[in-house]
């Protein structure tokens, strides 16, 4: 565990600043799950991932699927950052003739996997694993999944191909902010015991805050060590719309973009 | 007798061959690899070979996945569960990454038979032709499945092949020409031509033998692409001969009829019949009772034959 927690935590008020500004210039978007990823990406991109933004199809980067496609703004911002393509281009999301599609879309370099319909990015990274595995090439696959989006069946049928084939190189993160559009997860379809579910289909399970830079890197180290012939899944329990008090754990801004007074009051909360 | 062979029977050949040609073709089953002979290639390369159970948009996700990692997953299942059950996933995953995905669609039409309704794809054409990216094939007998097997691996991107339980009628040769999006004539004539894919070529080779009796002479297009549909090729057929008949075991609303509707009504609006199952679900039975009681043999296609030329 090598790096700069104060950096890594100034990284995330920006990144949220930057994603807010974003779906506000597009008057569009989803802001609730994309301010609980960013920890999460933060961890991937800048600590756990071997990538390079100059080369973004170097063959043995590992690969990185957005499966809540949703949440565009977040990956967008973090590619951005990286330097994948100029922070400027953020400007264009959700416009005509963007690189920048409303849900994760492969022009935008970095994108590995377009997706925005629901429950499909887990199989798509069982079948790079699946590849890798035939080439026996060492990269590593990891899939960010929330946890309305597990409702959808693919999931599950993907969840027990990954365990059945022992994919030991793949690491899905749960970002588990607790709600979807209309509601609380567990009012709308309770998916709890849900840590005892990925271990029943063959899935090494752990809890983490994801919002905790600390803890999602512990977490994030024990993958390749601690899931020996199994799949590792990273249950990061988040809160929606974290950073912003009037947006945390309100489900209407699951897919809201923020008027210009709400941007102000937002950023000024971030500190800015 | 005409030799006849099972279509399926000569991809699990031709898949195999390709196997031994290129080591990036993998191989992804929901199942049903002795059914879709898919298992000729298992026995030889088990290591490409991936039977992942009963989950259609899991395999089509999977083998997205796997043409990312660089190879050429063919995915084989019965056509009417990698179509129409697992159709956002062949949206999205497959034609909408623009995937180098190849789907085989076996025992598609009511030809399946006794299994009834629930497993006869009817609606597979209708299906993938408003998916943008993805190539259509339905070939017409078991060489020019091989031939089409061989393409597929050839083009980059998604594409589709549409395979059948039953034996067909042997009506090609091996030196005649395949080429993706490219009709072939199988017979000239001056008064009508008839369009059809897959099994229906050879019944329209049969009617034309039975309408020459009447002195009515019949061009006939083998369309093996359903998408891109060959527009040079039909508009060409319509100045030709002033009439259209088509053939297909599809539903008749949006499959290769519909097809070669669209491209006559916007060039060149000629008389059209169409053959094809008439918007209902199929049954149990023999293949030979259903494409009779459904009106998929040679007397319909003359009777829709004549009945195009009452309208010329």
């Amino acid at each position: 565990m090598n790096f700069d927690i104060n950096a890594f935590k100034e990284k995330a008020r920006q990144f949220r600043k930057e994603i807010l500004e974003t779906i506000f210039e597009a008057q569009s978007g989803h802001t609730g799950g994309s301010l609980s990823a960013v920890e999460i990406l933060i961890a991937l991109y800048y600590y756990k991932m071997k990538h390079n933004p100059k080369e973004p199809k170097w063959p043995l980067r590992d690969r990185f699927i957005m499966s809540k496609g949703h949440a565009s703004p977040v990956l967008y911002v973090t590619l951005a950052n990286c330097g994948y393509f100029p922070k400027e281009e953020l400007k264009t999301f959700r416009k005509i003739n963007s690189r920048l599609q409303g849900h994760v879309y492969t022009d935008a370099p970095g994108v590995e996997f377009a997706t925005g319909s629901l429950g499909q990015g887990l199989s798509a990274a069982n079948g790079i694993a699946l590849g890798a595995k035939i080439l026996k090439e060492e990269f590593n696959i990891y899939c960010l999944l929330g946890d309305g989006e597990i409702q959808e069946g693919q999931v599950w049928e993907a969840a027990m191909t990954a365990g059945h084939h022992q994919l030991d190189h793949l690491c899905a993160i749960l970002d588990m902010n607790k709600l979807q559009q209309n509601g609380p997860v567990r009012e709308i379809k309770n998916e709890e015991p849900i840590v005892s579910k990925w271990q029943a289909f063959g899935w090494y399970v752990k809890e983490a805050d994801g919002h905790n830079f600390n803890a999602l890197i512990a977490a994030f180290d024990e993958f390749g060590i601690a899931n020996k012939g199994k799949p590792m899944i990273i249950i990061a329990h988040t809160e929606k719309g974290k950073g912003v008090s009037f947006m945390e754990g309100q489900a209407k801004w699951h897919g809201k973009a923020p008027k210009k007074e709400e941007l102000e009051l937002a950023l000024k909360e971030l500190g800015f | 007798m005409r030799e006849s062979k099972a279509i399926r029977d000569a991809f699990g050949e031709a898949l195999v061959e390709l196997g031994r040609k290129n080591k990036k073709v993998v191989v992804l089953s929901g199942d049903l690899e002795d059914s879709t002979r898919a298992e000729y290639f298992k026995k030889e390369f088990p290591e490409r070979f991936f039977n992942l159970g009963i989950c259609e948009q899991d395999i089509l996700g999977t083998a997205a996945g796997l043409s990312l990692a660089g190879f050429i997953p063919f995915v084989c299942s019965f056509a009417v569960f990698i179509t129409n059950r697992a159709y956002d996933t062949l949206r999205i995953s497959v034609c909408y990454n623009k995937c180098n995905v190849k789907i085989i669609g076996s025992h598609a039409g009511l030809t399946v038979g006794e299994d009834g309704a629930t497993a006869q794809c009817l609606e597979d054409f209708a299906l993938l032709r408003v998916l943008p990216s993805i190539i259509v094939l339905s070939p017409v007998d078991a060489i020019e499945t091989r031939k089409a097997t061989m393409a597929m691996a050839d083009i980059q991107g998604p594409a589709y092949m549409r395979l059948s339980r039953v034996a067909f009628p042997i009506i090609t040769k091996e030196s005649g020409p395949f080429i993706v999006g490219k009709a072939n004539i199988m017979r000239e004539g001056k008064d009508v031509t008839i369009i059809a894919c897959g099994l229906m070529v050879s019944e329209s080779l049969k009617a034309a033998e039975a309408l020459k009796q009447d002195g009515i002479q019949v061009k006939i297009l083998n369309m093996h692409t359903i998408k891109p549909i060959d527009e040079k090729a039909i508009i060409g057929a319509a100045k030709e001969t002033k009439a259209i008949v088509t053939a297909e075991e599809h539903q008749i609303n949006a499959g290769l009829g519909g097809a070669v509707a669209e491209v006559l009504s916007r060039n060149y609006p000629v008389p059209l019949e169409m053959v094809a199952v008439a918007d209902t679900f199929g049954e149990s039975g023999s293949a030979e009772e259903l494409l009779e009681k459904y009106h998929l043999k040679d007397k319909d296609i003359v009777t829709a034959v004549k009945n195009v030329l009452k309208r010329k």
